[in-house]
């Protein structure tokens, strides 16, 4: 029997007995609705996460320190070096990080893979003011190359010799402006402290407004040109050697496999510098969040494992009423491989069905349910649709309740193979 | 002489085991030629249906072999032995065996599907036959809908459509009445007469076995020469 004879008489067959195919299809119907919605929960919230790290920086740059060799109180106080210099740095109140200078950035950027180096310079303007209104105060997001999500307006652009810089939505009313639109194009002035303590401004056009998020704080983005004229007025009088030492720098690569990037991380390691890509940081969030989904999918697979003792069932039943077809079948010159391939593809195509309509549901209901849910509860979470489906995912549950349901068919169809004609021929 | 195209030697078959055994078959040995018909007699029980089984090649002897056409049944290799079953054989059973919810056309050419033949030629072969048996105009209906005659008639077009050699019939007339059984029978006998295929029938019906080239007798497993009953 060819194959698609075989396919296409499975399907016949499956139709037979309507009720009992019904109602294995609506068992599976369950379990594939199940986990697409599963599914749906863990690729809406990824994509969400992914979109607020994307705002927060780059996925293909690391951060770069200087790693601090000096080891613990038993190796005793340290030679003085005056090539090291050591900066203050956040984290415990007396505690110091080795600088960064403009060689060790040499040294990054020769690292074979790293295709641009900045210093991360901190920045720390006092005000921000709009034509006479308010003065409020402000951060700067510090982190190069990353792409918020907007309200309004265009990203920032870092090739422009225009100073840029985008707001978040909340600075717009106290800042003076009606709406997010009337913001876009305007010039405002930033205030900033020099070294010698007098204040300086530097003016600053809105390029966009930028959407609350959940992991970037209220740090105002701000493109090159605006970083380079903030960090010029904030160093203003300042010795020369400490304008040319940092904390640290962001490295950026070219978009690289897993395994290229830690190559990468090892070499800066052994170069003497600490490197954390974004994911390193902020990974642990994202793993949480898959262990979730996780046990969400294990129960689903638990429904469509039961599922699939109710293919078996239908099957083990059809095998049973068929045995004198299946006998007749095979006086005719049936091969027991075509009959076993009948009955597992029938079951196959039960589990198809099954699968493409329980996701066909899920899809249909969880859209319809995640945008009421982002327009009410949700609203808070600009951006966050909470059931997300990809078609990559989807088609991946279609093809696994197939494979269950196909498991599930092979003992009937086993069974069916292996009979003997002419006691099937018998069977009354 | 050409080979028989089926010979039998010393076939033994038994069910069961311990004192459940039953032996169906004590040695049965004989010869059918090419374009034959023959009759197997005898009361039920009488391991007539086992024989021809085991001639058919549906079931395998407990000791002794069958020969097709010059080859021993045992050396083939599963696939060859249902290839040898689909091309050689058709069989009409006493029940019918038909799909019900299937068209009267798609029940007859199921072997013809089993061979893997396409779509196109499957409806060729299939409406020929039917014509043959006067059903063309039922190809359409179902099974179900189909009286007791015409349902035997479709059986026999179903084991024909494959232009088997041999024709193996179970009382194919046992569920009919005398007339409807009587057109069957003529059937039967004209493909034997005038299409040439071998034709073997196992019956319990001493008139229809008159109407054989030749009868085998069968009784406890064993062939008798003499109609012992007919004569007694």
């Amino acid at each position: 029997m060819k194959p698609l004879e075989i396919l296409k008489t499975a399907i016949a067959n499956s139709f037979r007995s309507k009720l009992r195919t019904t109602l294995t299809v609506l068992a599976i119907f369950v379990g594939a609705f199940t986990l697409t919605i599963t599914n749906g929960l863990g690729t809406g919230i990824s994509n969400y996460i992914d979109s607020q790290l994307a705002a927060v920086g780059p996925g293909n740059a690391f951060t770069v320190t200087k790693t601090d060799a000096s080891g613990g109180a038993a190796s005793g106080p340290k030679k003085y070096d005056p090539s090291i210099k050591r900066v203050a740095a956040g984290g415990r109140p007396g505690s110091s990080q080795l600088a960064l200078a403009q060689s060790d950035l040499d040294k990054i950027g020769a690292i074979p893979g790293i295709t641009g180096v900045a210093p991360v310079i901190r920045i720390s303007p006092d005000y921000i003011q709009w034509s006479g209104h308010d003065k409020y105060q402000l951060s700067v997001s510090a982190l190069a190359g990353a792409q918020p999500q907007l309200a309004s307006g265009t990203n920032l652009d870092d090739s422009s010799t225009q100073t840029q810089l985008l707001l978040p939505v909340g600075y717009i009313a106290p800042l003076g402006f009606a709406d997010n639109n009337q913001a876009i194009g305007q010039d405002v002035t930033i205030g900033i402290t020099d070294a010698t303590g007098s204040m300086r401004t530097v003016a600053a056009r809105v390029a966009g407004v930028e959407q609350d998020s959940l992991l970037s704080s209220s740090g105002i983005a701000v493109n090159k040109a605006l970083s380079t004229a903030l960090s010029q007025a904030q160093a203003t009088g300042a010795p020369s050697t400490a304008v040319s030492a940092w904390t640290d720098a962001t490295a950026s690569f070219a978009p690289s496999s897993s395994a290229q990037v830690s190559d990468m991380k090892s070499k800066l390691s052994a170069a003497g510098y600490t490197a954390q890509t974004l994911d390193d940081r902020i990974g642990t969030v994202k793993t949480v969040i898959n262990g979730i989904i996780g046990v969400l999918d294990a129960f689903a697979v638990i429904a469509l494992l039961a599922a699939g003792f109710g293919i078996v069932n239908t099957l083990l039943m059809s095998v049973q009423e068929r045995t004198r077809e299946i006998g007749l079948m095979k006086a005719m010159g049936m091969g027991s491989g075509s009959v076993f391939a009948l009955f597992s593809t029938e079951a196959a195509f039960i589990g198809l069905l099954g699968s493409v309509i329980g996701s066909a549901a899920a899809i249909g209901l969880g859209t319809a349910v995640s945008g009421a849910l982002a327009r009410g509860p949700l609203s808070d979470l600009a951006g966050l649709h909470i059931l997300a489906f990809a078609p990559g995912p989807v088609s991946a549950v279609v093809l696994l309740v197939m494979v269950i349901a196909f498991i599930a068919g092979t003992l009937p169809a086993w069974r069916a193979a292996r009979q003997n004609p002419i006691d099937s021929l018998r069977y009354e | 002489m050409p080979d028989p195209i089926l010979a039998a030697r010393e076939l033994t078959k038994s069910y069961g085991r311990g004192p459940d055994r039953f032996d169906a078959l004590k040695g049965v040995s004989l010869d059918i030629q090419h374009g034959e018909s023959v009759a197997i007699v005898g009361k039920s029980g009488s391991g007539k249906s086992t024989l021809m089984h085991l001639l058919a090649l549906l079931d395998t002897p407990g000791t002794g072999t069958i020969t097709v056409d010059g080859t021993e049944a045992r050396s083939l290799s599963g696939r060859k032995l249902n290839g040898l079953r689909n091309e050689m054989f058709g069989f009409v059973f006493q029940q019918f065996f038909l799909n019900p919810a299937a068209s009267v056309l798609e029940n007859v050419v199921l072997p013809l599907k089993i061979a893997g033949v396409g779509a196109r030629e499957r409806r060729r072969r299939g409406m020929e036959v039917l014509e043959q048996l006067q059903l063309a105009d039922k190809a359409r209906n179902k099974a179900s809908n189909l009286s007791g005659g015409q349902k035997q008639r479709v059986v026999i077009a179903r084991a024909l459509v494959n232009k088997p050699q041999v024709l193996f019939a179970d009382e194919p007339t046992g569920n009919l009445d005398t007339a409807t059984g009587r057109i069957v029978e003529d059937i039967l006998f004209d493909l034997n007469q005038n299409h040439g295929i071998t034709l073997i029938v196992v019956t319990h019906d001493h008139d229809l076995a008159e109407r054989f080239q030749r009868r085998l007798y069968i009784r406890d497993g064993l062939l008798i020469t003499t109609d012992e009953e007919h004569a007694a």
